[in-house]
């Protein structure tokens, strides 16, 4: 099929493209000149954060929306005009993956076939290695609507293979996804490129990915901000990363200080210590409180180097780290650290959770201290959620001991407990309707503030979180990043000793990740404890213990260095948490998939 | 105490502004009772004007050409034309020219001046029923009135006493009179129930519902807080329907104020809790939207709206026995037309608490705090 | 490959769109609910609980005093199929009963009944009906009025007067004698049904697929909007002309309503209507993006109309004119003219031509204006 265009001239070759659209905030470019081109036969990563303006490029790309200027040629074909013809060579999964819920497997994979015009006796021979491949075989009779997250997302795949395009676009295909699932689609995509030749061009949010194509094109507010193979671009921060450990300084208090520090583009908390992307090839020079940081250079990621790029190409999108944290006032009050470092604020025990005869949630114990940031990470289904749901008095359990604060959940005076709670969801739920200033007022007054405390108290949290600017604005119109400050600060205002964040990050660009885990890392400090479920690896290393959990039950628990130490092996001496991660949940047999 | 009402009026503030803020549902909330109340005021009356019709006269006497002269003189009439014969008797009925001929046979006079009785054939267009049986009536009262004076004028003794018939409270039987309190009724249970039904779904379907019930709420502050702003848009617009009812379309109001708006609260309360119900029981907006609709249109229907309630089968007037609307409209006519005070009205009130306060109830048992 | 695609290429497409629709439909309850719980439903409703036809209308009676006369009206009240009588000691109570609205009238017999009906002259009864009801006001009006002139002359054909009224006025109605409503309601109701399916329905599928992003998904595939919008009609259409035909089978037999015209002409002027109401679906649908926006116009915008302006309940001649103009714009109010006619009068030329023409002029503009509005991008 990809002899249809010769194999030198390039599969995407796009020109100055450029695509506004009007929203309440004015026109926003959300394509702004952008050009590149894409071999044949390779795999190419669109990078960025939310909003950078990738699904707007995809869906250019696959001939479902126009541009405003500029020239794209697709496998020779010109999308705006051509778009029938293009179509026939293309596979293209959206986000959510496209798929009908209420139709089976094998129904919605007949559907592209006939769509695409896949004669009837060639598909079981083209549906055999795809089946195989994506494991659904046994599935194929199953509504998609009641596929886990991972296997959706195979399927997604699989629908847009089924006529064995030269060309396929995928847009954030393992958003939502856990690692395990993450790194098998890998392994299906890779394979397919290397056999088939086929040019993959995939859209995703995760820097981590990176690695994985042979080229990536860095997206930021519509712009190109970097091209070319990882490898290069990574090189390109070399000697600009660097460890820094101060003893005394726990990395968490270190981090914010970091990266006020002129001359610094990037710091985030790793291990004993901060990691920082810095301007020179050598740090600046530290304040004076910082006399004995030790310093060493270390190998530059690709975050780093998307940091760095960013700190260069769009200058003045940081934003500073909360100026003077004192003035939240968590320290006066009952939840302070006073020498309750052992205080253990949550406590569960042999929890247990059935629905029906499906155990969720199967005889779990640990306990979080105050002040502890912990995590719990696990694959779609591994119980997260039902525990996280127990925990906030949103489900009762089956059976088990739950204290908060040294109080039975079940037994004692729920609504005193809930008073202690902050409690953020992945969706960040606002009213979307309602201002900035709207929301706050509603939740304060929900944990019953009132009056001149409650008016105080809305004016220092909107200041804390800078949201002053915004606070006659819609929650609904805010960009992501905003919302979820708002979300965390809502969930906060009412100075809880507890929070529970449920992925609290997701689909959330780096910086504003950053800033979010730096203003976590300072609630901690003042003695909120903080539990927290991700599927960001990279950001389970900003908790100080982290469990593991699948089908249910514990797998693990530790802290980061821990549960890596676990996993180092001959041949993978240095592992990161994912492949810990991957490593421990490919040990548990296989659970029914009904999941 | 204090504290829980700034609680829930806090949560009330915030339905508000989730209701009004939005312009898609501040269009729905406004825009739809507006058109209706115009159209269904305009449209839902079976009062009958302009009726087309034909006569075919045989007689070239004196005698018929009076009698119909009374019936183009009248505004409710009007001649198409007149026809000669059968056939186009036929077809002007059949391709609904005309909904009624009048025919008067060729012995019409002599009969009637020798002393016989004349007849008069009056052939209507029964496809629409209740509007032929409405036509009847109109050409009966007309044909009465001739015989009267024909009677007087000719000093013959009356054949019988007729019968005197008054129309109490609606003495013009005017349709309007009677569909306007209906459509107080109708639009204040759309908008209860459009306030409510979806705003549960809503909330679950933004994930706010969490948010909210991990909060120190209680399932009784979250149902005040969802229905209080209910109240208030159903107070505003039916009060809105009642003046445009009593001062554009004229309707009497004669009964007390009090026995109106305690009518109003209670029946919106029934409406509310209604819809918290429904929205408890779904999980998507569209759901939502679809269970307001089953419930709406056969307690429209079986309300006594359009229909009386007293000609449908004996079980399906039990079944009315759950249907607020019906309390409703009876409050609404005796109110309006009959100048009922609350005393007489102590039943339906009576009935509608009941609904009311069991619906919400049985909404807070849907919505839990835990569920499962 | 790049060669214009041949029409086995495009059949295939557009069965595989209409499987699919066809396995949703199947699939999704609430669209089952709306095809057919709510017809069955609403004939049922319609069928049995609602008349506008008054019969065994309570009615209080008082008699002052009891006289041969007296209890001979009553008893022919009673014999009438349109009265249930009930006997009131006094009129105080019988007003009473009038106010609770547990009678709908009141026929008060004064003492001087019996006297007053042989002189001829004054009279002793009186009646006062609940106006508040116009529409059974009128009837039971009627009805009174001609029970009691039917008792009169039975009573002076055995008495001596022989008298009459001048003028006799004979009523025939034709089509429906008998003038149940239900020969009318059931007939309109189908147009409403029609309309649910037609419009409620299909008004949310594509807004469905838009919040989905299942429609993203198709719009990068060859198949081309012509093909999804086809896969879409068919399916629903189907689903229509089967909620039609319940609904006539359940009036024809389980209602006894009358079936005059021919099942063909039936069935063509419903595929009219019904690609009608489709194509304002899909319209809907198509500008909306957004099902609860999509149901909220179509309920204002299709249902409501089909059921107040098509002259299924209200007729069209009671309304006032700048109505009567609004109903031309009104596609249901064409539909049920036609049914009213196929079904209690049969074939008419006359009436079904025009009506049926307007209909597909309305189907020409919708599927138009459909074309001209979808296009198949994502903005």
């Amino acid at each position: 099929m990809a002899a249809d265009s010769p194999p030198r001239d390039p599969a995407i070759a796009l020109r100055n493209i450029v695509r506004t659209f009007r929203s309440p905030r004015g026109v926003i470019r959300a394509l702004d000149d952008v050009s590149f081109d894409v071999a044949p036969g390779t795999i190419t990563g669109l990078i960025g954060p939310d909003g950078a303006g990738k699904t707007t490029l995809l869906r250019i790309l696959a001939g479902i929306l126009g541009s405003d200027s500029g020239q794209a040629r697709i496998l020779g074909f010109d999308p705006s005009t051509e778009a029938p013809a293009l179509q026939r060579h293309l596979g293209y999964m959206p986000q959510k993956f496209g798929l009908y819920e209420d139709l089976t497997v094998a129904e919605n994979l007949d559907l592209h076939a006939d769509l695409h015009g896949v004669p009837e006796d060639r598909r079981e021979e083209l549906y055999a290695p795809l089946l195989s491949m994506t494991a659904l075989g046994p599935f194929r009779a199953r509504l998609a609507g009641k596929l886990s997250g991972g296997m959706k997302q195979k399927l997604g795949v699989a629908c847009s293979l089924v006529h064995a395009p030269p060309l396929l676009l995928l847009d954030e295909p393992t958003v939502g996804v856990d690692p395990v699932s993450r790194r098998e689609l890998w392994e299906i995509l890779t394979r397919q490129v290397r056999d088939k030749n086929t040019t993959l061009l995939v859209s995703t949010a995760y820097m981590d990915e990176a690695s994985r194509f042979d080229r990536v094109v860095i997206l930021y507010n519509g712009k190109i901000l970097g091209e070319g193979r990882p490898e290069d671009l990574i090189l390109e921060a070399q000697g600009h990363v660097f460890h820094v450990v101060v003893p005394a300084w726990s990395p968490r208090k270190l981090e914010p200080f970091l990266a006020r520090v002129p001359g610094i583009l990037d710091a985030v908390g790793e291990e004993d210590g901060v990691r920082i992307v810095v301007e020179e090839t050598a740090p600046p020079p530290f304040p004076g409180e910082l006399a004995q940081a030790r310093t060493g250079a270390v190998s530059p990621r690709f975050e780093d180097a998307f940091m760095q790029r960013l700190a260069h190409g769009a200058p003045g999108e940081r934003r500073k780290a909360p100026s003077s944290p004192e003035n939240l006032g968590w320290e006066n009050k009952r939840t302070g650290l006073t020498d309750g470092a052992k205080e253990e604020s949550i406590v569960i025990r042999d929890l247990t959770r059935y629905f029906g005869s499906f155990c969720a949630v199967n005889h779990l114990t640990f306990s979080v201290r105050r002040g502890e940031i912990f995590g719990l990470l696990g694959a779609n289904g591994a119980g997260k959620t039902t525990t996280f749901r127990m925990l906030s008095g949103l489900l009762l359990p089956t059976s088990g001991e739950l204290r908060i604060d040294g109080q039975d959940v079940l037994s004692s005076e729920v609504a005193r407990i809930r008073g202690r709670l902050g409690y953020m969801s992945q969706k960040f739920s606002l009213y979307s309707q309602l201002t900035v200033r709207q929301n706050l007022t509603f939740f304060t007054s929900a944990y019953g503030m009132g009056g001149r405390r409650q008016r105080d108290r809305i004016a220092e949290i909107e200041e804390f979180f800078e949201l002053t600017p915004y606070r006659d604005e819609s929650a609904g119109l805010l960009p992501l990043g905003f919302r979820q400050r708002l979300a965390l600060a809502a969930s906060v205002a009412h100075e809880p000793s507890i929070l529970l964040l449920d992925e609290p990050t997701s689909g959330v660009d780096p910086v504003a990740r950053r800033e979010f885990w730096r203003t976590i890392s300072q609630l901690s400090l003042w003695g909120v404890s903080v539990l927290v479920t991700t599927h960001f690896m990279t950001e389970a290393e900003y908790c100080d213990r982290v469990a593991i959990m699948a089908q249910g039950r514990l797998l693990t628990l530790g802290s980061p260095a821990e549960i890596k130490g676990q996993a180092r092996t001959p041949e993978c001496p240095t592992p990161t948490l994912e492949d810990a991660f991957i490593g421990l949940l490919e040990k548990v047999p296989p659970a029914e998939a009904s999941a | 105490m204090k504290a829980l009402v700034i609680r829930i009026l806090r949560l009330a503030q915030k339905e508000f502004l989730a209701l009004l803020r939005d312009k898609k549902s501040r269009m729905v909330l406004i825009v739809p009772p507006l058109v209706q109340l115009i159209v269904f005021s305009y449209a839902a009356t079976f009062d009958l004007n302009h009726i087309s019709y034909a006569v075919w006269n045989e007689d070239p006497g004196l005698y018929s050409r009076q009698l119909l002269a009374r019936f183009s003189g009248s505004s409710n009439f009007r001649l198409l034309k007149a026809v000669g014969s059968e056939g186009e008797v036929r077809s002007l009925i059949d391709n609904r020219k005309v909904l009624l001929v009048l025919h008067i046979r060729s012995t019409f006079s002599r009969d009637l001046l020798a002393g016989r009785q004349g007849t008069v054939e009056a052939l209507l267009d029964g496809r629409q029923s209740n509007t032929a049986m409405i036509l009847m009536g109109y050409v009966q009262t007309i044909v009465q009135g001739y015989n009267d004076d024909f009677v007087s004028q000719n000093g013959l003794t009356p054949p019988i006493a007729p019968l005197s018939i008054r129309a109490w409270y609606n003495p013009n039987l005017k349709s309007r009179w009677f569909i306007v309190p209906g459509i107080v009724g109708l639009l204040t249970l759309v908008v209860s129930l459009l306030v409510t039904a979806l705003s549960v779904a809503r909330e679950r379907e933004d994930g706010t519902f969490d948010q909210l019930l991990v909060t120190p709420l209680q399932p009784f502050d979250i149902i005040m807080g969802k229905i209080l702003p209910g109240f208030v848009i159903g107070f505003a617009e039916s009060t809105a329907i009642v003046l445009v009812g009593v001062f554009l379309f004229h309707v009497p109001l004669r009964g007390s104020l009090l026995a109106l708006y305690l009518g109003i609260f209670l029946f919106t309360l029934s409406g509310l809790g209604v819809g918290l119900m429904i929205s408890s029981l779904v999980s998507t907006q569209q759901q939502g939207l679809l269970g307001a609709f089953l419930f709406l249109v056969p307690s429209i229907i079986l309300s006594g709206f359009a229909t009386p309630i007293a000609n449908m089968p004996v079980f399906i007037q039990d079944m009315t026995l759950l249907n607020p609307l019906r309390y409703f409209l009876v409050i609404l006519r005796e109110v309006f037309l009959q100048g009922a005070d609350v005393r007489i009205l102590l039943p339906e009130y009576g009935a509608l608490a009941a609904i009311g306060l069991g619906s919400l109830l049985l909404a807070g048992h849907f919505f839990r705090k835990r569920i499962g | 490959m790049t060669s214009q695609p041949s029409f086995m290429e495009r059949w295939v497409r557009v069965r595989a769109m209409i499987r699919k629709e066809s396995l949703q439909i199947l699939r999704d309850p609430s669209s089952l609910a709306i095809a057919i719980v709510l017809p069955v439903l609403l004939l049922l409703i319609f069928g049995y609980g609602v008349s506008l036809d008054a019969r065994h209308v309570p009615i209080a009676v008082v008699q002052e005093s009891r006289t041969p006369a007296s209890e001979g009206f009553v008893a022919g009240l009673r014999q009438s199929p349109w009265f249930v009588p009930r006997s009131y000691p006094d009129i105080h109570s019988a007003v009473a009963a009038l106010r609770r609205q547990d009678v709908e009238g009141i026929l008060w017999l004064r003492e001087n009944f019996g006297r007053s009906i042989e002189s001829f002259r004054t009279h002793g009864a009186h009646v006062v009906v609940d106006g508040v009801d116009d529409n059974t006001a009128r009837l039971v009006e009627g009805y009174l009025t001609n029970t009691w002139e039917t008792w009169i002359g039975f009573r002076n054909l055995r008495g001596r007067a022989l008298s009459f009224q001048p003028v006799n006025l004979d009523v025939r109605i034709w089509f429906n004698p008998d003038s149940r409503s239900r020969d009318f309601l059931v007939p309109g109701l189908i147009a409403v049904i029609m309309t649910l399916i037609g419009a409620l329905l299909t008004s949310m599928i594509i807004a469905r697929e838009w919040e989905r992003g299942t429609l993203e998904s198709l719009f990068s595939t060859p198949v081309t909007i012509g093909e999804i919008l086809i896969g879409k009609f068919i399916p629903y259409f189907l689903l229509g002309m089967a909620g039609m035909g319940v609904s006539v089978i359940m009036g024809h037999f389980l209602f006894e309503v009358p079936l005059r015209g021919t099942l063909l002409v039936l069935t063509i002027t419903s595929a009219l209507f019904l690609t009608t109401a489709l194509g304002m679906g899909l319209v809907i649908s198509t500008i909306s993006k957004n099902q609860f926006v999509a149901g909220q116009i179509a309920i204002v915008f299709t249902f409501l109309p089909a059921f107040i302006l098509s002259g299924f309940i209200f007729d069209i001649h009671s309304m006032p004119l700048f109505i009567r103009v609004i109903t031309h714009i009104i596609p249901a109010s064409y539909y049920v003219t036609i049914l009213q006619s196929v079904f209690l009068a049969g074939d008419i030329p006359g009436v079904i031509i025009p009506n049926a023409i307007a209909l597909f002029f309305f189907s020409l503009f919708l599927f138009t204006l459909l074309v001209r509005i979808s296009r198949k991008r994502i903005i």
